[in-house]
């Protein structure tokens, strides 16, 4: 949702807006009061629905803090509950014999709405961080160039950080199977791909068909 | 945190904590964000109560507006509508001036803005003084000096906002870099002349 009061341009924007919806709703109420009623429905919910729909305003792709020393291949790994996943640790495992391999693990600090609203994510994030200690430890067993951080609980946006420190040539987003997972549910690869101007792989970790 | 590196928290380190845990905030919703929500939020729910007499008394009462013998001057309302709406432009001038590093136009455009302000509250209380009627005449001019009043309180700090960020610009704490003061106060302002917007078309228009 686009907040019109994050910055005085989008303010002085959104006064334009409602300057051009004053005078339709004024000239509409002059021609008869019943179409300045419905124009002024029409107005309001036409400038709500844009508001609702449209981009938060900070979706531009980001900039990347550095390049990709020479030969070596930066992957940024996108996972929660599926970090520790078999499958995830062996898409990994075979990028990494491709040659000198950075990776970065990002677990999504997945909270409840009314929680993530009024930034109550403690124990959200330690519960990520768990998760991430334990994925990490496994993978660096491999001799991997791993670390770990826990990102914003929405995960195009803990992408979005992670990219502005880590200059990644590829992500690789993990996910539960169709029809138990919530990222999939909202079309996560879709949107990160439309999004971000990188490969994206993605994952399916089935961790109830994994040995424990 | 690294594959090779010392345990985290969580009950694994060494280091013993004290006090409450380091605060975490969203990347998406910082506090200052949170807390302009809450302050639209909290300015919906005032005007909102407001507006929500305002249509009682005239949809579901069916108070003739304005009750006769009573006229709205809607002439002059208008002409101070436009006042408040060019100096909406005006301080957004100023902001884009600083942001140019031109500390001169800053200067004009936040002073045309606080006079353009003030012009707008002294016509509103000379409005006032020959509109006619009093708040104690009946629920229609009830509701017009609540309404009109709640936003002539808010023009009222807005014009303070105003002169502080006026006197500022002009002992130079503003810079290309440094103008958070303006654009805050900026934002407010708008929110104001927004509010009057809708305040003038219900009740001068409509």
């Amino acid at each position: 949702m686009r907040n019109p009061l994050r910055s005085e341009a989008e303010a002085f924007n959104f006064l334009i807006v409602v300057i051009v919806g004053a005078v339709i709703i004024g000239v509409a109420a002059y021609i008869n009061k019943w179409v300045g009623v419905g124009a002024a429905v029409l107005v309001v919910g036409g400038v709500a629905w844009w508001f609702v729909k449209s981009p938060s305003g900070d979706a531009a792709a980001p900039r990347l803090a550095s390049s990709t020393p020479a030969g070596m291949r930066r992957i940024l790994v996108v996972a929660n509950e599926t970090v520790g996943g078999q499958a995830l640790r062996e898409a990994i495992a075979a990028r990494a014999e491709a040659g000198r391999t950075e990776i970065l693990v990002v677990a999504p600090a997945l909270n409840s709405p009314v929680r993530h609203w009024v930034s109550d994510e403690d124990g959200a994030r330690a519960a990520a961080q768990l998760r991430l200690e334990a994925s990490v430890a496994r993978l660096g067993e491999t001799g991997l160039a791993v670390r770990g951080e826990v990102g914003s609980g929405e995960p195009l946006q803990a992408i979005e950080d992670a990219l502005r420190t880590f200059g990644a040539d590829e992500i690789v987003i993990s996910t539960h199977p169709v029809g138990r997972s919530h990222w999939l549910e909202q079309g996560l690869i879709e949107q990160a791909r439309e999004r971000f101007a990188l490969p994206i792989t993605h994952v399916v970790v089935d961790l109830s068909a994994e040995p424990d | 945190m690294s594959a090779h590196a010392e345990p985290l928290a969580g009950g694994h380190g060494h280091e013993e904590h004290h006090g409450p845990p380091e605060p975490h905030y969203s990347s998406r919703i910082t506090p200052a964000v949170l807390g302009m929500f809450l302050f639209i939020g909290s300015e919906i729910m005032l005007f909102g109560s407001f507006f929500t007499a305002y249509f009682f008394v005239r949809v579901a009462n069916g108070v003739q507006w304005p009750t006769p013998p009573y006229h709205l001057p809607v002439y002059v309302a208008a002409i101070n509508t436009c006042i408040l709406v060019t100096s909406s432009f005006t301080v957004h001038w100023a902001l884009q001036s600083i942001k140019r590093g031109n500390v001169w136009g800053l200067r004009a455009g936040l002073l045309l803005t606080f006079l353009m302000g003030l012009t707008f509250l002294i016509t509103q209380a000379v409005e006032y003084s020959r509109i006619g009627f009093n708040t104690s005449d009946g629920a229609f001019a009830t509701i017009f000096f609540c309404l009109t009043g709640l936003h002539g309180a808010h023009v009222f700090v807005g014009l303070t906002i105003l002169l502080f960020m006026t006197i500022r610009a002009f002992r130079g704490h503003f810079s290309a870099e440094h103008h958070h003061g303006v654009e805050i106060g900026g934002i407010y302002w708008h929110f104001v002349d927004v509010m009057w917007i809708v305040v003038y078309l219900t009740v001068y228009i409509i």
